[in-house]
């Protein structure tokens, strides 16, 4: 079993930051699906203190003006049970829906899958001695392994460890930002860059500081006339991490796509948006030629291993369905 | 603010109200909300699968809510409000949902069938029985290895129509 630690539930956030950032060892605990898993059953943290933050004031879902306002501690249920989400970010819900079974979108919090760890299944086995997310300069263990499940854009050498949320590839899509309180002072960063691509220092995984809290998301809507889908491929017809899966967000006007957002999931080592493909949208005719071209850019010097060299084409042909789909008015 | 010392055995006190009734516990902070359960309430109904968050067999309400007690610290759950399969009996009598799940055979081992029947009380609760595919998508954090899903998807649908 791993070392004890100590368990704290501060009342307020002032006093939740200042005990994680006073302390190396310290981490914080919300839903807590990555975080005890990889605590108890993995063995891959081992934080001396553990600060919940679950009973602070981070839970509400606002809207204001064209902006939904999200506290980290919203649940994934929380979210998706949302009426704006519903009506004005279609595809957020999909992706909240798909993304876990109801007894985890119960537990996991909005803030917690934004920071959620890799399944890789090496980083989350201590006893495999090379991991450079794990131990830093140790190695790839899943470049020579199995790695059905790991990424093929941003993924090195180094490490092809997998973003895998679903809920960040809208997010990402959408501009949304994460807002964050640290020891000293409050800031925000879009998601867009919020997350390090791992590069030779696949340790560091984003932005945030020792300590750093991020208290809650913004996230744009999208105008009224876009039409949005999330599509999901898996190994099972439910409750499964993603092969692949594309969020889209299409206006679409005198035949000719005005507006284009596009990003992918199941294949970034970080949640991959994809402005190449929304470039070659914009301004096209709604055909497939179109679609094809758009998920041609969007898989651009993709990083396989034989493990996932399956899904160069996959990959494409989920974007091409889902644009097909929002474009014929199939999705919402 | 709940503090727990620091060291070898971080020790936490904290209440429970389990099925209705409370219960004051002194927890090493590792606990889970499944092993308080079943290790030192003797509530063994509660079944420990994978232990990982991946098959269900640990669903509980905590108040109200469907969550997997193996990913949940027993801590995080001070003062909170847990319903296990032992709180489902009224007055002796057994749950419409667990007597659905006998008349329609809704398991073979039974070993995730505490679980798979919290899990099917919560979605009765959320109003996700609306159809077969619907019972199916919204039970889908629930694996039976023997193969009683349709069995148990006919069970729900009738607990759904009483």
């Amino acid at each position: 079993m791993m070392q004890a630690f100590e368990y704290i539930r501060p009342g307020d956030v002032a006093s939740a930051v200042a005990l994680v950032s006073g302390d190396p060892t310290a981490e914080y605990l919300a839903g807590g699906t990555t975080q005890i898993d990889l605590m108890l059953k993995d063995g891959v943290l081992e934080p001396e203190r553990l600060v919940d933050i679950t009973r602070l004031p981070l839970r509400g879902i606002t809207r204001d003006g064209d902006v939904l306002r999200v506290g980290a501690l919203a649940t994934l249920e929380e979210l998706a049970a949302d009426a704006t989400v519903a009506e004005r970010l279609p595809f957020v819900r999909e992706a909240l829906l798909a993304g876990a079974s109801p007894q985890l979108r119960n537990m996991a919090t909005i803030g917690g899958n934004i920071l959620q760890r890799t399944r890789c299944r090496y980083f989350r086995d201590p006893a495999v001695a090379s991991c450079n997310k794990r131990v830093p300069g140790s190695g790839c263990a899943a470049v020579g392994g199995a790695a059905r499940m790991h990424a093929i854009l941003g993924a090195s050498e180094h490490c092809i460890a997998l973003h895998a949320s679903d809920l960040c590839v809208p997010l990402v899509a959408l501009d949304a930002v994460a807002h964050i309180q640290g020891a000293g002072a409050q800031r925000s960063v879009p998601l867009t860059e919020f997350y390090l691509p791992p590069g030779d220092r696949p340790d560091v995984e984003n932005v945030l500081e020792h300590g750093e809290l991020v208290t809650g998301i913004e996230i744009p809507l999208l105008p009224a006339g876009t039409r949005s889908g999330y599509l999901k491929v898996r190994d099972r017809a439910s409750y499964e991490f993603a092969l692949t899966s594309a969020a889209v967000a299409l206006a679409i006007g005198g035949g000719v796509i005005t507006h284009a957002r596009v990003a992918l999931g199941g294949v970034g080592t970080i949640p991959w948006r994809a402005p190449q493909a929304e470039a070659v949208l914009r301004g096209a005719p709604v055909d497939a030629q179109t679609f094809r071209a758009a998920a041609d850019a969007a898989i651009h010097d993709p990083f396989t291993v034989a493990g996932t060299a399956f899904k160069v084409e996959l990959a494409k042909r989920t974007l091409v369905r889902i644009l097909q789909t929002v474009a014929g008015g199939g999705s919402s | 603010m709940l503090k727990t010392m620091r060291g070898s055995s971080a020790e936490v006190d904290l209440t429970l109200r389990v099925n209705g009734s409370a219960q004051r516990l002194r927890l090493d902070s590792r606990v889970t909300l499944l092993d308080a359960l079943r290790d030192r309430l003797d509530l063994t109904g509660t079944k420990k699968g994978c232990d990982q968050g991946a098959c269900g067999a640990c669903t509980v309400l905590v108040d109200g809510r469907r969550v997997l007690s193996c990913l949940t610290l027993a801590a995080q759950c001070d003062g909170r409000e847990v319903t296990t399969i032992e709180g489902l009996s009224r007055e002796g009598g057994l749950h419409p949902v667990q007597e659905a799940f006998i008349r329609h055979d809704g398991f073979q081992c039974g070993y995730c069938t505490p679980g798979q029947i919290m899990s099917a009380v919560a979605l009765l609760a959320e109003g996700r029985a609306g159809s077969d595919e619907e019972i199916r998508e919204f039970m889908s954090g629930n694996i039976c290895r023997c193969g009683a899903y349709p069995n148990i998807v006919a069970a729900i649908r009738e607990a759904a129509g009483q």
